[in-house]
């Protein structure tokens, strides 16, 4: 075979277009995603436009100029696409241009040129612009132009804000392959890493903190597909909050020392708000930070410092709300916090240790918080979006249009799920009564969705004799394991490191030790194996159908025969 | 195909296996939820490309699929919604402290009910429709007073201390209570009430003020509670302004003393007002009155079981002791009957063994004394009459008995001998006798 029957490769790229950064991912041959850095070095490029004299600038660059020029800089447009002027919130953009209505939606007023009258710019017109200043340093970094994009979007973006992104990118050129859920890429790009065929099943939470809002979703992963369980959003809450309250205390000691409160200018506010934002970062990292800013208010220069846990008091009540959310999250999806298997951090605050930290105290030492202040092998959170949008564009690289739009279509995507774990029932060990132990070996947890098989080999039994495998719904209860009292006592030790007072608080109450342990629910089905030697191997296989239909196959590995069964699926 | 070896064992059967075959159904699963896969990831498009193998799918069955979904994104509630006041909207901010900070959010109906994610979605709300910049872009006038007093509204209830410094002087969520004169259903007056004042409880769960169903020690348990009432509710929202200026210390702590002084008067007033809430509701309980009514009528009840009881046990004890009597009666009838038998059955066998000692010595006279020929010489027949008499007094009744019975139609003189001599050796067997008692018998 010669190299030109190879069909030519498509560019594609992943974009994680957000309310206050997007980033720009692609698939290497490896098959590793990578985030691309613009022109300026920058992986986390503002969603910001701007324009000064005759020119536009674009990220990083214009996000600086939100201290000279506030009117004419366009920054947290994201959520104002396809929604009407009475719906939306003007709030961030208040020391940007100011959303305006115009013909059903909203639009921004700039001098876009010096001796012209300002510019109406609707928002598909100022996305179109940015999706193609990202496309262009995609195209730039890669050396060759690119076919097609997978962008993010939240989960309550609605079908035609949707339609609008497609149309909006499609105006600068730029494909469209698909629009999938920022929670949804953030645990493909994790998925990615796991080099299995066969995932485990979990039940995933991904709580994203960006700049201007935290979103938070159940996704059940079952068999490496997976479904939105519940969600939850909280708009007035993100990195600008976090900023917010440094800006206030360094207000109030810049007031302290020169009698003027540089909020209240505009332009000092503004510097005020962008120094705060960098130190904020500078405390993920380390334990201190210094913030000089030349000519604040009045003329006069500021300089200052802030340590961290200095930091983690001011925002503790921020941190409540984020732990408030996940909270709410998990409950509307009608779960336990001891039934999330996995936590994913994900947007540019979840750098933020004391948040991490705070969300993993939630959850048993058992569940994994992925972020970077909790795991050493996490990803950056701000880059999770943009690498699953990435791995999805390469899988879908070579798809046509038609083969997408049947792919993502409802009658293939709507899907039956289990609303109950299926499993067969072992004999727990003797210990503590064996209440502590599971009753029921799950093989598929309840949100799978169907047709959907698995198999599993069990010791038939310790004895040998005949075998009864019962297949059971089960469910998942809490049992008390909390161990006899102790000497409890002396696990803080002294308290030298003055930590948040209130944390300590809340471990010492809860001192219970829950295990939630699978437990019989309904008994389905009972298959049984006669005369199967001690200690000979059992396998079990349940194959649901798309109809419910349940098929078991027992046999003894290595054995003749077996037991096959089915019973029919509800009625519908 | 992917199969998980696990560490666990199987069950063994419980019972005897009962059904035909190795293979019993006993129900169904459950029905499921649809929900919509997330289009993304390896697995999913290799789901897809078996779900759509020779499928095209028409705008219909994206329709149909779509409507089947449970949707996890909520639509937005319009639960929270009140007409907006005129008079609220032109507040002064500045005034805050007088603000109805509930009315301000639209929350009215629910004040300390409203849950913080009420709060928020109010808040929002407000917040798309208030905005001082969306009121200068739309060319209005540019006044931000009502926004203001949205976020201060926010700020208070959002702040767990705040809120609770305000809900305790929110006298909108205050439910007066009935006068002692008021007429009709008590639980209809009282309930709201103390569901009200409960609301500034630390103890939860608050016991309510119930019903006439409500049992004895519930209704104790209420009353137990709300005497020792343990609350909350706290004074510092009605607190005078501590001046902050560093110059006038004096006045600042003058002021902060007066505060103190107020909030612990009005704490102590508060702890009045409700007692006196808890004595009126006490003073109309007619469930109270109901309870010592009945508390009565059991004594009554249980005094009128109690003589029944003493009555019955005194007829017991009357029947008993006749029927003692007439037991004892027969008894001692029974004795003497058996008594007069005895000594019938005495007289019987001394009878008995006369005629039996008669059958013993009349054998012997009628072996004409075991004298071969004529008549026998009377030393004979004294010698075998002494040893008859010997013998008759070593026999008791029954082996006299046995003896004459044997005796009894024997006519040969030998054989009569012969069971005497027996019966001799018998008793002589016993050793109650000795061979040399005897005098002619044994020669
Ligand atoms: N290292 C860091 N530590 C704390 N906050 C950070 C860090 N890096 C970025 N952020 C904050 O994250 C926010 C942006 O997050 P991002 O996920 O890009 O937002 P969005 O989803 O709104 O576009 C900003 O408020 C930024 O200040």
């Amino acid at each position: 075979m010669s190299d030109t029957d190879e069909p030519q490769q498509k560019t594609v790229i992943g974009i994680a277009f957000g309310n206050s950064n997007s980033s720009i991912a692609f698939t290497g041959p490896d098959g590793k995603a990578e985030v691309i850095a613009n022109e300026e070095g920058d992986r986390q490029i503002p969603s910001v436009l701007s324009y000064v004299g005759d020119e536009e600038y674009h990220g990083a660059q214009a996000k600086s100029h939100l201290v000279r020029n506030p009117r004419d800089t366009i920054a947290f447009f994201r959520d104002y696409l396809g929604k009407s002027f009475a719906a939306v919130d003007p709030t961030n953009a208040h020391s940007s241009a100011h959303p305006i209505q115009h013909d059903t939606g909203v639009a921004f007023s700039v001098q876009e040129k010096t001796d012209a009258d300002p510019a109406t710019l609707s928002v598909s017109e100022v996305t179109t612009r940015h999706i193609k200043r990202l496309s262009d340093s995609a195209a730039d970094f890669l050396g060759k132009s690119i076919d097609g994009c997978v962008i993010t979007v939240p989960t309550d973006f609605s079908e035609s804000q949707r339609k609008l992104l497609a149309e909006a990118s499609k105006g600068c050129g730029l494909t469209v392959l698909q629009i999938i859920h920022e929670p949804v890429a953030a645990l493909l790009a994790y998925a990615a890493r796991e080099e299995t065929s066969h995932p485990a099943d979990k039940t995933i939470l991904v709580v994203d903190v960006g700049g201007t809002r935290t979103d938070a979703a159940v996704i059940a992963a079952r068999g490496g597909m997976y479904t939105l369980l519940a969600t939850q959003h909280d708009y007035e809450l993100g990195g600008r909050q976090f900023d917010e309250v440094l800006v206030d205390h360094f207000s109030k000691e810049f007031m302290k020392k020169h009698k003027t409160d540089p909020r209240e200018n505009e332009r000092s506010l503004a510097k005020l708000r962008l120094e705060c934002e960098n130190t904020k970062k500078t405390l993920s990292l380390s334990n201190s930070s210094q913030i000089s800013i030349d000519s604040l208010a009045g003329g006069l220069d500021f300089h200052s410092s802030v340590n961290r846990l200095r930091y983690d008091l001011l925002s503790k009540k921020l941190v409540d709300q984020v732990v408030g959310l996940v909270e709410s999250v998990v409950k509307k999806a009608e779960m336990d916090l001891m039934d999330i298997n996995e936590v994913i951090l994900a947007g540019g605050t979840s750098h933020t240790p004391k948040l991490a930290l705070r969300i993993q105290q939630l959850f048993p030492a058992t569940t994994a918080v992925q972020s970077p202040a909790t795991t050493t092998t996490s990803l950056n959170p701000a880059e999770l979006c943009a690498r699953g949008a990435a791995i999805q564009a390469s899988l879908i690289a070579e798809f046509d249009a038609e083969d997408i739009e049947q792919s993502t279509h409802p009658a293939v995507t709507v899907t039956p799920h289990l609303t109950k774990s299926l499993g067969v029932v072992i004999t727990s060990p003797a210990g503590d009564d064996g209440k502590a132990d599971d009753k029921v070996y799950v093989f598929l947890e309840s949100e799978t969705a169907v047709p959907a098989r698995r198999t599993a080999t069990f010791t038939g039994t310790n004895v040998g004799g005949d075998v009864l495998v019962r297949i059971v719904e089960a469910k998942k209860e809490s049992v008390d394991v909390t161990p006899a009292k102790e000497a409890k006592e002396k696990v803080n030790g002294a308290d030298d490191d003055e930590d948040d007072d209130d944390d300590d608080d809340e471990d010492d109450e809860d001192e219970k030790v829950i295990k939630r342990v699978t437990e019989v629910e309904r008994v389905i089905a009972e298959a049984l194996l006669k005369d199967v030697k001690k200690g000979a191997k059992v396998e079990v296989m349940l194959n649901v159908a798309g109809d419910l239909t349940l098929t078991v196959t027992a046999r003894v590995v290595g054995g003749q025969g077996g037991v096959r069964g089915t019973v029919p699926g509800p009625a519908l | 195909m992917n199969v998980v070896a696990t560490a666990h064992t199987l069950l063994a059967p419980e019972a005897e296996w009962s059904h035909d075959g190795a293979f019993h159904i006993i129900e169904q699963l459950s029905k499921p939820i649809h929900r919509n896969l997330e289009p993304v990831g390896p697995h999913y498009l290799a789901h897809a490309r078996r779900k759509r193998h020779h499928r095209t799918f028409s705008e219909d069955d994206r329709i149909v699929a779509a409507q089947q979904a449970k949707n996890v994104e909520d639509a937005d509630s319009g639960e929270i919604s009140e007409p907006e006041d005129p008079l609220l909207l032109s507040r002064d901010p500045k005034d805050w402290k007088n603000q109805d900070h509930y009315a301000v959010l639209g929350l009215s109906k629910y004040r300390w009910k409203a849950t913080d994610e009420q709060i928020k979605k109010a808040h929002r709300k407000k917040v798309l429709k208030h905005h001082p910049d969306k009121k200068a872009a739309a060319g209005g006038i540019d006044d931000d007073n009502f926004f203001k007093c949205i976020q201060k509204a926010m700020e208070i209830l959002t702040d767990p201390i705040k809120r609770r410094q305000y809900d305790s002087v929110d006298e909108f969520a205050d439910v007066e209570p009935p006068s002692r004169k008021a007429k009709g259903n008590i639980y209809k007056l009282w309930n709201p009430v103390f569901d009200s004042e409960g609301r500034f409880s630390k103890k939860k769960p608050v016991p309510r003020f119930g019903d006439d169903k409500s049992t004895k020690p519930n209704v104790e348990e209420f009353y137990n509670f709300w005497y020792n009432f343990d609350s909350w509710r706290t004074f510092e929202y009605l607190d005078e302004d501590v001046p902050d200026d560093n110059e006038n210390r004096d006045q600042k702590r003058h002021v902060e003393r007066k505060n103190k002084a107020a909030r612990a008067k009005r704490k102590t007033e508060d702890t009045a007002r409700l007692r006196k809430i808890v004595d009126d509701a006490l003073a109309m309980d007619v469930r109270l009155q109901k309870f010592r009514k009945e508390e009565r009528l059991q004594k009554d009840a249980k005094k009128i079981a109690r003589e029944a009881e003493e009555k019955r046990l005194a007829e017991e004890a009357k029947k008993k002791a006749e029927e003692d009597a007439k037991r004892k009666e027969e008894e001692e009838a029974a004795a003497k009957a058996s008594k007069a038998d005895a000594k019938k059955a005495k007289e019987a066998a001394k009878n008995a063994a006369k005629k039996n000692k008669r059958v013993l010595r009349k054998g012997a006279e009628d072996a004409n004394y075991f004298h071969p020929d004529g008549a026998a010489p009377p030393d004979v027949i004294n010698n075998v009459l002494a040893d008859v008499e010997l013998l008759i007094t070593k026999l008791d009744n029954e082996e006299l008995d046995v003896v004459a019975k044997k005796l009894a139609g024997l006519k040969v003189a030998d054989d009569v001998k012969g069971v005497l001599v027996d019966s001799i050796h018998s008793t002589i067997g016993k050793g109650s006798a000795k061979e040399s008692d005897y005098k002619i018998l044994l020669q």
